[in-house]
């Protein structure tokens, strides 16, 4: 979309923010625009043309905008900034740096620039000249936090290039030249720290991209022992309100082993993210000591943000995590919540008056949810580095119904279905997904279960699927004594039942809250399944069946003493030992 | 103000329908105030010179050469401290019979707060009912809605939350209030002395539904002003945000949009979301907290109304009778405030977090035990225990009618704890038990 005169145009319609353009040139789908109004630019987006009329959606309020207001494109698309200094920052969906804006309240018309121009960085050369480089080979390294943050051959550039210069070591700012390229004409191509992507645009420069075989631990006892996600994985988490997405979200990222966390806060409450912004710097990366904020960039485009920017942010969000991926990192992308991007869709596709699918989202949802879903993954590198996306999006089914457009579709694109129930919110189990109902598509990989076998061991998976049984088998007994009443059902089922309600409160339940139970780390989950396992393994003698509950309750209370201790503390050791006794007491 | 000499007057309209007129004018703006007939309008739709107007009062009796003035801002406000203890109607004129209010003019609908520079809420807001302070306790710059039906005393259970909150600001935005209960707000606000802190914004049954549109922007204008000027704590109460919704699913309805779930506007959540998202802790000191009324219809929650509410709110209260102590109460399971944690355990006793947890578990025990009595099923002793807790806790900590201090909550709590149950059925953290445990 190369032009050399800009198109300029005239507003003609206004309702709310979609607003109809005369233009007098060539506009080319999904170009940026500003329109004029008095001292203020409002940036938007070309989404439909007819004839000379563009219509475009306007990335902020519309109050108090004229009809005959000038306007002028841009001949680019919603690009974002790449370069060093991208972590800890906080943006809008847009990629405006929030901390940059003057005041407290959001002006209209104000946009930051996302990266620090006049920081000099630490500058190390990777690429010598004479190199053969492509888009996204490696030139340089910098410091960037702890991470190490490589200077690319921009993702724009499509041919061959070999290398002419690269700068020494030596400090520099992001827009300095460090290195010149040169193509197969000879024309020289003079190098910075920063590159732009069109957002909606997947970054392809990667050689090949395998499907994910490695466990991406979470911590989170419920995920990586029953349905791990992988490394690259896709996963979403829909559930009611107040059945513990966010919360399930922000545990995952503040635990998970990645090396960079990006959070799309997309259209929820901005409380959520400003406990984001308060919590990350002071809280550890148990991995690196590093504060968790150095590993995080935030994008922060909030309910009460304009409707447009929040369709834009998921798109921002991935666009920089492609950018970590591409320098051998492995990144996790979260965004809470994927329904209101959908609602956002759905907005702007009623105000056009398009034909509308099921429950007035727009028709071609299933295929942008699908698409969006197919940026994450695990990716070898041009130069057999490995990198990863790890994406988790939240779905908010209107009425908890999980048969609404947003989660169907979803359905199709995510390997891991976290589906959080509303009777176990209800009753404070948390996080509350559904053991039952929920999977991961990636348990039936065999490469994955290779991986697992090789890390957790041999017997790990038989295992998980042993604990698996029992959690059905438990709620099959549960639904018979409901039926036929604790005393017409044989012993055996509520023997059957507690064993299930044993690794419901042991493995399942965990408070995201408490600084020990939150992170579960891998070893102590083995422990704790196979501790767990071997008393559900176990014949217990009862005199009657109130005594089963009775048991049960004590064993699951000093179980749960065991969960909020230090793992292999004295105390926890002492628990251990209180639980061996009582278990043999009810043996003989 | 409102005529003013440079106007041009417009005297053609080219279209009509219940709720909206159609004129040609130029050089107006959109969102943009005017006057149509005598008439509150404002500008939805621009196209060339052609401006469709909606007229809040709706359009009966206008005729088609109906005067029009265009007044060149939106909808505006004058704010100032002569706010305090009057009564306004949505337009924000007075309805008190008290003369206008001199201030600043402040255009409603003002922008969003920059999420960096909120400050996280931490300020527990104490209304003395347990079922709020110990389930479910308020934090300020919180929004939270009750959900009730609409025969539950909703409205009285708010004054008096509002009433005990200490805030230095109480603003009213009422929409479709009863006379009745417009009376009874302004009665029990006189009562209680606190007329002077009290600023209310009140369309009642017998105003025309559309103009409640603009009620809550007025309240909240007024609530930013004393907020960001004058960094008090103010409490906006918006009651019943289920008529406001439907006043927007009737303009959509006219607008002729596609409605998607329950007849309700596609853009119902961000429509809602911009309303609450106004509750704000300032780093300043000054906040907006938010308490809200969502009605049901026979207690549906999944109703897109109470259902895209939640996901914004912090949490929500539900009110219940509960028949066997014949009071109504804040129903434990499904109420919740999101935001506790950031002061139970800190601001109150640390023991609070894991005694509120252990008595909502058993008081769920007791409902599965009662479930079972009703199927004809005999109960274990266990079952009985938790029967006989779950009546007490009830009565003396549920029930809206308590006015306690959070300490005095727990000690109940663990009084009823003791009483009942053993140790490792209540399963609190060992240092707790060791302190708080009542030996029998
Ligand atoms: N793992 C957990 N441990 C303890 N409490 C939890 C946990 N998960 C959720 N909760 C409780 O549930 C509340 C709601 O959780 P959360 O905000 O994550 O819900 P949500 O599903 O994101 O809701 P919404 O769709 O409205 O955003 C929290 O404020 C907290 O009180
Ligand atoms: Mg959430």
């Amino acid at each position: 979309m190369e032009k050399n005169n800009k198109t300029t145009g005239k507003v003609v319609g206004i309702v709310a923010n979609l607003v109809t353009v005369a233009v007098d040139g060539p506009v080319a789908q999904n170009e940026i625009c500003f329109i004029a109004h008095n001292e203020e630019r409002l940036m938007a987006e070309v989404i439909k043309v007819v004839g000379v009329n563009a219509y475009v959606q306007v990335f902020e309020s519309t109050r108090g905008l004229r009809i005959g207001s000038t306007v002028a494109f841009e001949t680019h698309m919603l690009e974002v900034t790449l370069g060093p200094g991208i972590l800890s920052r906080n943006y809008d969906g847009l990629q405006n740096d929030l901390d940059k804006m003057e005041g407290v309240f959001l002006t209209r018309g104000e946009y930051t620039d996302p990266l620090n121009r006049e920081m000099k960085w630490g500058f190390k050369p990777l690429a010598k000249a004479g190199d053969v480089v492509t888009a996204a080979s490696w030139l340089g390294e910098v410091m960037e936090n702890s991470i190490p943050h490589k200077i690319m051959v921009p993702f724009k550039m499509e041919k061959r290039y070999t290398v002419k210069s690269v700068k020494a070591a030596g400090d520099y700012t992001v827009d300095e030249v460090i290195a010149v390229v040169v193509d197969d004409e000879g024309v020289e191509i003079p190098l910075t720290m920063v590159q732009k992507w069109p957002v909606k645009m997947a970054v392809r420069s990667y050689k090949s991209k395998p499907r994910p075989f490695k466990l991406l631990e979470t911590g989170v006892r419920c995920i990586d022992t029953l349905n791990p996600i992988t490394e690259g994985g896709t996963g979403f988490i829909p559930g009611p309100f107040g059945t513990g997405k966010t919360v399930l979200q922000h545990a995952i990222s503040k635990q998970a082993e990645a090396d960079v966390v990006i959070i799309a806060a997309c259209g929820e409450r901005a409380n959520e993210v400003v406990e984001i912004f308060t919590e990350f710097p002071e809280l550890d990366d148990p991995r690196t000591g590093r504060k968790l904020i150095e590993r995080t960039t935030i994008i922060a485009n909030t309910s009460n943000m304009p409707v447009a920017a929040r369709e834009a942010s998921v798109y921002t969000a991935m666009s920089l995590g492609e950018y970590y991926r591409a320098m051998g990192l492995k990144v996790l992308l979260m965004a809470d919540s994927t329904s209101r991007w959908a609602q956002a869709l759905r907005e702007m596709s009623n105000r056009l008056e398009e034909l509308p699918g099921p429950d007035a989202f727009p028709m071609d949802l299933s295929a942008v949810i699908s698409n969006f879903y197919s940026r994450a993954g695990f990716v070898y590198l041009s130069n057999d580095a490995t990198g990863s996306i790890t994406f988790i999006g939240t779905v908010s089914p209107a009425g908890g119904n999980l048969k609404e457009p947003v989660t169907e579709s979803t359905r199709k694109a995510a390997r891991c279905f976290y589906g959080l129930s509303q009777d176990r919110a209800d009753s404070k189990r948390y996080p509350a997904i559904d053991p039952i109902d929920s999977y991961s598509k990636y348990l039936e990989y065999p490469e994955v279960q290779e991986s697992l076998k090789k890390t957790a061991g041999e017997g790990w998976l038989d295992a998980v699927i042993k604990a698996k049984d029992i959690l059905l088998r438990g709620k099959e007994a549960m639904e018979q004594i409901n039926i036929l009443g604790d005393d017409s059902v044989p012993i055996g089922f509520h023997d059957r039942f507690w064993k299930s309600e044993l690794i419901d409160f042991v493995i399942l339940q965990q408070d995201a809250f408490d600084d020990i139970d939150s992170s579960t780390p891998m070893v102590r989950q083995k422990h704790m399944l196979s501790s767990v396992l071997k008393v559900a393994d176990t014949e217990f003698k009862y005199k009657g069946f109130e005594e089963v509950s009775v048991f049960f309750k004590e064993v699951i209370n000093i179980y749960k003493q065991m969960n909020y201790s230090e793992f292999e503390s004295e105390s926890f050791k002492k628990y251990e030992s209180n639980l061996d006794s009582l278990l043999k007491e009810r043996m003989n | 103000m409102e005529s003013q000499a440079f106007q041009k007057i417009y005297t053609q309209l080219i279209n009509m329908t219940k709720a909206t007129v159609t004129l040609k004018a130029n050089d107006v703006g959109y969102d943009e105030m005017a006057i149509v007939h005598g008439r509150k309008a404002q500008v939805v739709k621009l196209m060339g010179d052609i401006v469709t107007l909606q007229v809040f009062s709706g359009t009966e009796g206008i005729p088609t050469n109906a005067e029009v003035t265009f007044l060149g801002h939106p909808p505006q406000l004058k704010v100032s401290d002569e706010l305090g203890g009057r009564f306004f109607n949505a337009y924000g004129d007075p309805i008190d019979g008290g003369p206008e209010v001199e201030g600043e003019i402040r255009d409603i609908g003002s922008p969003s707060v920059n999420p960096v520079r909120r400050k996280q809420p931490s300020q527990l807001i104490a209304t003395g009912i347990a079922g709020i302070d110990l389930n479910n306790s308020l934090v300020s710059g919180q929004k939270i809605p009750f959900f009730a039906d609409p025969d539950q005393p909703y409205n009285q259970v708010m004054a008096s939350v509002a009433l005990r909150a200490k805030a230095d600001k109480i603003i009213l935005g009422g929409m479709g209030l009863t006379n009745d209960d417009y009376l009874f707000f302004k009665n029990v606000f006189q009562n209680a002395g606190a007329l002077d802190r009290i600023i209310s914004f009140v369309n009642t049954t017998e105003n025309p539904p559309v103009e409640r549109l603009l009620v809550p922007d007025m309240a909240l204008t007024a609530a930013e002003y004393f907020a960001v000027d004058k960094n008090e704590n103010v409490l906006v109460l918006l009651t019943d945000m289920t008529l406001f919704a439907d006043a927007l699913s009737i303009v959509s309805n006219r607008m002729d949009q596609i409605p998607s779930k329950d007849s309700m506007p596609g853009s119902l959540y961000s429509d809602l979301a911009r309303i609450y998202e106004k509750a704000v802790q300032f780093p300043s000191g000054g906040s907006i907290t938010i308490i809200a009324v969502t009605t049901l219809s026979g207690g549906d929650i999944t109703h897109a109304i109470p259902d895209n509410t939640g996901y914004i709110t912090e949490g929500q209260l539900f009110l219940r009778r509960d028949t066997e102590i014949g009071k109504v109460i804040v129903d434990p399971f499904r109420s919740l405030s999101r935001l506790k944690q950031l002061v139970i355990g800190k601001q109150t006793r640390a023991d609070h977090p894991q005694v509120m947890n252990a008595a909502i578990r058993l008081y769920a025990d007791a409902a599965n035990a009662r479930t079972k009595l009703e199927n004809g099923f005999d109960l274990t002793d266990y079952d009985e225990r938790t029967l006989d807790f779950a009546k007490v806790y009830s009565d003396k900590l549920l029930a809206i009618d308590v006015n306690v201090d959070t300490d005095t909550m727990l000690n109940i709590s663990w009084e009823l704890l003791s009483k009942n149950f053993t140790k490792a059925e209540v399963g609190i953290k060992q240092e707790f038990v060791d302190k708080y445990w009542i030996e029998k």
